[in-house]
């Protein structure tokens, strides 16, 4: 039902439920739900995204309902529901990025990608989106790639060109 | 001076001492009559239910005797409480008037006013809320967002073209029943009530939300495309239930019992929760001590002068002030007669 | 030159660590308050200071801060809002990345000031690497022994705990954060209860802003007379404004309130004024929610006074001929740019972001959207500029939170200052397409206001 194509089952290696472990000590007792967001976080860096057997198995670890967990989990824009390319750029899209040329660099990273916004390319390790105000608007145009979030500032078309060859360099390395 | 522990309140003139801790909303259905603000998503047996489809948006013109001040904003008043000296302006106030008939229009937008193959029609409160306090028409002109219609279960259908997201389901869920298995996925305009997995709803308490969703978006399977409800006819009726009360409303056609819910008051609030033993699998006159006719709110169409009947509220009657207050609310009676 | 406050040694080398954060003075406002001053104390300090939220309200932050509720036995809470998601406003990611001790100090005399024993700084989840250098900080700071069990002796304890966000404009509004650190939907709460009396948890609980948090540093420090005595009237100490847009040197800077907005504009302290050789065509004063100001208008107010960078002078005129210091997220438009067009991102924005909780928000920022975006691609009529009013009007003080405001205020402001260039725009549609309208006659600053 809905947007959900596929599913992914996941294990949690023991040093991942510890760092679990870890986020449920911040909050008082009890209140482990606090630790829903955190987590999720820490499971997309695993898996690169949040499957359903990852979020149930995420409800099953803070004994809360699993439509808890989804509820959340399509409320922020930071967890994705369905794969990704390996590197996912986010473009900012907001006004003070355009008013310096945020909608070029776009286009071009369309291009340059040759995939539409969504989308992953054929090779698996590019995915590109806009997504809205970063907070860093004087830097601008600006993306970020998860799950670091590393930031790219002052965009033109040459550094998106050098980015996406370094990628593209550092996935063959690994 | 109020009562002894009790607030001076006065709402559209009508003045009434109500204890503290009780909402504007709750003080007016006191009252009663033209003055109680449309409620779509407060329920007042789930708690912190209210306060999102701000239809019930009324004016404070006076704080409190002890802080006359207004307040700055229109308030929900369904989850503002009382202060003692408080004075309120629901349909006296052409400002609530005026955003009220926003938030109608706003909640109309996505709405597919398929009223004509809608379950709901005619006991859809969202009906009564376009008719009363709406405009002629519509001014979006976009496509309307839509859902793909799903099964919750064999019993229940979800049609969420037609849901204004008033969360009550989600607290029926919450409230009644052991886990919730539903609730409302993605954000802003892309909200939906959902199970997100393909998931039945198979707790005995869940139909339910049938009887609290406002709109046609939760409807009874088991009553689907049978009848238009001002066609069947309501009747209260009891059985010695195991799991809930027993107490509910049988709506016959003839002979023929189409659908069972819980009784509902004149803010269309069910008294009691009911099974779902008792709403889908008891059909049958048999299972049931019948009692008498439900009386049917005059506004509805389920009563045949649907519209036209205003009946002031007793205690303007009986007071001289307050039919000064309610003049106009009078008048417009004699001109109905 | 300026006085500053909370970005004095943002140029020393290494002033991320608690090294050399400590060698510059840090945590001297830690050791004064928990040797020297009582809880109440700290909080009187601030009171006097005149500080106010600098996250976008302007509330007196000694006044929020009185307003807790102390019952016995329940826990309080301090949490901070590092959910800095405001477009325009990229202050709070700029001092907790250059600066990160600041807010731990800040955070640690503020908590003790409010009995709070747990903290959270809430930061949006896109600031990983802030997640990270605000983290260190404490870890160092804990280290140091001024975080923990009985700090410097006292008797006092506290940890803090860095808590990041998903993805969500709405949990910078402070019920909407708590719901979200409560790991739920970032749903803004229905007031009352206010956080002051039921926050966190059921608990007593103050929520404030990145920089309010560091700012009672140099309170604690010189004292909150001290403090007051920069700005003007109601409007005291410093402010972080971030300067972004059509400018020479976009970045943040430390001003002192009172500050001539012509003067931040084209002085070469501050933005050094409008890039590539061009003319100013409006200003967002404090975030993309407060409404935009044509130059005229922005440089001074209607009376004929010059303009300041104060909470009163920004407001002069209330929304009519004035806007709103907002979050101090400054952004310059010049020239070339299309106000419908940047009308619609920032609906956009809005609607990306609204929680679509209470109708008027989740209806009314799509529908505006919708409109816009039919104006600026050539397809409008003049009497969606009517529609559009309306619209805004009735999403405008009928929402649960802010939002539904912050959404109506730029739409309402746009087209009250702009009018003739939505009109422009949908008498020509195909010429709209090709260029921009450029400089309204009244917006040209060398045209004086009638």
């Amino acid at each position: 039902m809905l947007s959900i194509q596929e599913n992914m089952t996941v294990e949690f290696t023991p040093a991942l439920l510890d760092s679990f472990a870890d986020v449920v000590s911040r909050y008082p007792e009890g209140k482990q739900k606090s630790a829903l967001l955190p987590i999720l976080h820490l499971v997309q860096a695993e898996f690169g995204w949040l499957s359903i057997d990852a979020m149930d198995k995420v409800a099953l670890f803070l004994r809360i309902k699993p439509i808890e967990v989804y509820e959340v989990a399509s409320f922020y824009t930071m967890y994705f529901l369905q794969p990704k390319g390996k590197y996912v750029l986010e473009i900012c899209r907001t006004g003070p990025c355009c008013l310096v040329g945020a909608e070029r660099i776009m286009q071009h990273i369309e291009n340059k990608l040759g995939v539409k916004e969504g989308d992953v390319t054929a090779d698996g390790l590019f995915s590109w989106r806009g997504v809205e105000c970063v907070a860093a608007c004087g830097f601008g145009p600006v993306l970020q790639i998860g799950p670091e979030y590393t930031f790219y500032e002052n965009l033109t078309e040459e550094s998106i060109d050098s980015l996406i060859d370094d990628l593209k360099q550092k996935a063959k390395n690994q | 001076m109020a009562e002894e522990g009790k607030f001076k309140v006065t709402i559209d003139g009508i003045a009434l001492d109500v204890a503290p801790g009780t909402t504007i909303l709750n003080a007016a259905r006191q009252i009663g009559g033209d003055i109680v603000p449309p409620a779509m998503c407060y329920y007042s047996k789930l708690e912190g239910s209210g306060g999102k489809c701000r239809t019930c948006l009324v004016k404070v013109s006076k704080g409190s005797e002890k802080d006359p001040r207004p307040m700055p904003k229109l308030v929900a008043s369904c989850r503002t409480t009382v202060m003692d000296g408080m004075e309120v302006q629901n349909i006296t106030s052409p400002d609530v008037v005026e955003a009220r008939k926003g938030v109608v229009e706003m909640l109309l937008i996505n709405h597919p006013l398929d009223c004509p193959v809608c379950d709901q029609a005619g006991e859809c409160k969202l009906q009564d809320l376009g008719y009363e306090h709406g405009a002629d028409q519509t001014r979006y002109e976009f496509e309307r967002r839509t859902f793909e219609r799903i099964d919750i279960g064999d019993k229940i259908q979800l049609h969420m073209n037609r849901c204004i997201l008033c969360y009550r389901c989600v607290y029926v869920a919450n409230q009644l029943t052991e886990g919730r298995e539903h609730g409302v996925i993605h954000r802003g305009d892309h909200s939906e009530i959902s199970t997100f997995i393909e998931n039945a709803l198979d707790n005995d308490f869940i139909g339910n939300v049938i009887d609290v969703c406002p709109v046609g978006a939760l409807t009874d399977k088991t009553f689907r495309f049978k009848n238009r409800v001002w066609f069947t006819k309501p009747v209260e009726a009891h059985r010695d239930c195991p799991s809930c009360s027993g107490k509910v409303t049988l709506w016959y056609k003839g002979e023929e019992v189409l659908r069972v819910t819980g009784r509902k008051d004149e803010f269309n609030e069910v008294d009691e929760f009911i099974c779902n033993t008792c709403r889908f699998d008891k059909k049958k006159t048999a299972d049931w001590t019948l009692e008498e006719p439900t009386p049917v709110d005059k506004q509805s169409v389920i009563n045949a002068n649907h519209y036209e009947n205003f009946a002031p509220p007793a205690v303007i009657k009986e007071d001289a002030k307050l039919q000064a207050a309610n003049v106009e609310q009078l008048a417009r009676v004699e001109r109905l007669k | 030159m300026a006085r500053k406050l909370l970005l004095t040694h943002i140029d020393v080398p290494g002033i991320n660590t608690f090294e050399v954060y400590r060698q510059k003075g840090g945590y001297r406002a830690v050791e004064k308050a928990l040797k020297t001053l009582s809880p109440d104390d700290v909080v009187e300090e601030v009171k006097k200071s005149g500080l106010r939220g600098r996250g976008g309200a302007g509330f007196p932050t000694g006044m929020k801060w009185s307003f807790l509720a102390k019952p016995e036995g329940v826990p309080r809470y301090l949490v901070c809002n590092g959910d800095e998601s405001e477009p325009g406003t990229f202050k709070d990611r700029f001092l907790m990345t250059k600066i990160p001790h600041a807010l731990i100090e800040g955070m640690i005399v503020s908590s003790y000031a409010l009995g709070a024993n747990t903290s959270y700084i809430y930061i949006r989840g896109e600031m990983m690497p802030q997640i990270r250098i605000v983290e260190q900080a404490i870890a160092e700071a804990k280290a140091a022994g001024f975080l923990g069990k009985n700090i410097l002796g006292s008797g006092y304890d506290l940890e803090i705990y860095v808590q990041p966000g998903g993805g969500a404009y709405i949990c910078g509004e402070e019920t909407a954060l708590l719901e979200s650190l409560e790991g739920k939907r970032g749903n803004p709460r229905i007031k009352p209860p206010f956080p002051a009396v039921a926050g966190l948890y059921g608990c007593p609980t103050v929520v404030n802003n990145v920089e309010s948090i560091a700012a009672t540093v140099p309170i604690v420090n010189d004292g909150g007379e001290e403090y007051a005595k920069i700005g003007i009237e109601r409007s005291t100490g410093t402010k972080l404004i971030s300067a972004s847009g059509n400018i020479v040197r976009p970045g943040v800077y430390e001003i002192e309130l009172g500050l001539p907005v012509e003067e931040f504009i084209y002085s070469d302290d501050y933005c050094g004024g409008i890039a590539n050789g061009k003319r100013l065509k409006a200003i967002v004063a404090g975030g993309s929610s407060v409404p935009i100001l044509p130059t005229n208008l922005a440089m001074t107010t209607a009376k004929g006074e010059a303009r300041l960078m104060t909470y009163e002078s920004l407001a002069d005129g209330g929304f009519v001929t004035g806007t709103a210091m907002g979050s101090g997220g400054f952004i310059a438009f010049d020239e070339d740019q299309c106000i419908v067009r940047n009308t619609w991102n920032f609906t956009r924005f809005y609607h990306h972001e609204s929680c679509g909780q209470c109708s008027p928000c989740r209806e009314g920022t799509g529908w505006m959207e919708k409109v816009l975006h039919k104006i600026e691609y050539g397809h409008g009529d003049i009497s969606d500029i009517e529609l559009l009013w309306d619209i805004q009007r009735k999403i405008d003080g009928n929402t649960i939170c802010p939002l539904g405001d912050a959404s109506a205020w730029p739409v309402a402001s746009a087209i009250r200052h702009f009018r003739d260039e939505f009109e422009w725009h949908i008498l020509n549609p195909r010429e709209s397409q090709t260029r921009n309208f450029g400089l309204a006659h009244y917006a040209d600053p060398l045209v004086p206001v009638v």
